[in-house]
């Protein structure tokens, strides 16, 4: 049990994390406060590629060729680049949703002077019940 | 064994500064909160021997995009508005998923195994000859830009759009970007002031 936790310490505080930020998204009525859970989800699981692309002993994914102290590449063992690049594309991406997140955020402010859920579906109604008596 | 040590106290680190975040009510602190953890992790992806995206973590995702929500602060209230939040309905979501993943996750390879099914496919094929085709050293670099090329393309497109919907969001019927309200702080501060040596 203790081999299991110590073997996938990441993966489960990965699952934490997650699960935190997945609780900040829903349970938040704050707008800006969803979106910062969004952004702790997104880097958990980035945490979590990673996390798999280690190799134990490995080193980072950058060729070493000397050739003069005898070290050829394939005695270096490198970690797993394919999860890296992966995810070097999915941070400028989540930044890029960020940014339209925040974009629409203030759309919102300016036409309900508020950022709460709460207040924009009431102010909705109430839109929505004098457009139907006039 | 050192490496593992490191982990375990920078992901706990992570989870003590998601708690906070969770509990915290005033914007400016949750912002600045996330930007930490976002730093936390780009040192998590340098222990992860990840160099190039602990660079990209620290730059756009601590940097560019704690500038962002600040900048964004500028026309939003800095305080969330205490209220009922949803909390029960939230927390068995949350419970049920979590316990799902935990019980799959279970079940991977241990961290850093190497006879992993990860390790097995396309990136010894990457390790092994990226450098004598294309002599750059950087093996993450060679796969971005030349075996995946057409991701990083892709990429490129979805940021373009990003920003155009940005830019039309922002600028809507009007076709000026709003500006913000000027709050006159120094009238504000003297109020404060007042309404202190009212107390005393």
């Amino acid at each position: 049990m203790t081999d299991l936790l110590l073997s996938h310490w990441n993966y489960f505080i990965v699952v934490l994390l997650m699960m935190i930020g997945l609780f900040i998204l829903i349970s938040s009525m704050n707008l800006v406060k969803k979106l910062i859970g969004l952004s702790l989800f997104q880097t958990s699981v980035f945490l979590f590629y990673i996390s798999l692309g280690k190799i134990n002993g490995g080193t980072a994914p950058i060729i070493m060729k000397s050739g003069h102290d005898g070290h050829s590449s394939h005695e270096i063992l490198y970690s797993n680049p394919l999860p890296h690049v992966l995810i070097l594309t999915a941070i400028v991406v989540g930044v890029a949703t960020t940014a339209l997140g925040l974009a629409l955020v203030l759309r919102i402010k300016a036409s309900f002077d508020s950022i709460e859920e709460d207040d924009i579906l009431l102010a909705k109604r109430e839109l929505r019940k004098r457009s139907k008596s006039s | 064994m050192s490496t593992l040590f490191i982990n375990i106290s920078l992901v706990s680190f992570m989870v003590v500064i998601a708690l906070m975040i969770t509990f915290s009510h005033r914007l400016f602190a949750i912002i600045i909160m996330s930007g930490a953890y976002s730093l936390i992790s780009a040192a998590m992806f340098v222990n992860l021997d990840a160099v190039d995206v602990a660079f990209t973590e620290a730059a756009v995702g601590a940097g560019f995009s704690t500038v962002l929500f600040l900048a964004a602060m500028a026309w939003l209230p800095a305080e969330e508005k205490r209220n009922k939040a949803l909390v029960i309905l939230p927390l068995m979501i949350c419970l049920f998923t979590g316990s799902l993943l935990m019980w799959a996750v279970a079940y991977l390879p241990a961290l850093g195994d190497p006879a992993s099914v990860v390790h097995q496919h396309v990136a010894p094929r990457y390790l092994a000859e990226s450098y004598d085709k294309l002599h750059i050293p950087n093996v993450v670099t060679t796969v971005l830009a030349s075996y995946r090329g057409f991701d990083t393309l892709g990429e490129t497109i979805v940021i373009f759009t990003a920003g155009l919907g940005v830019l039309l969001i922002l600028m809507g019927k009007t076709g000026r970007s709003p500006k913000p309200k000027k709050v006159d702080i120094s009238a504000k501060v003297s109020e404060a002031r007042d309404e202190d040596v009212n107390e005393k």
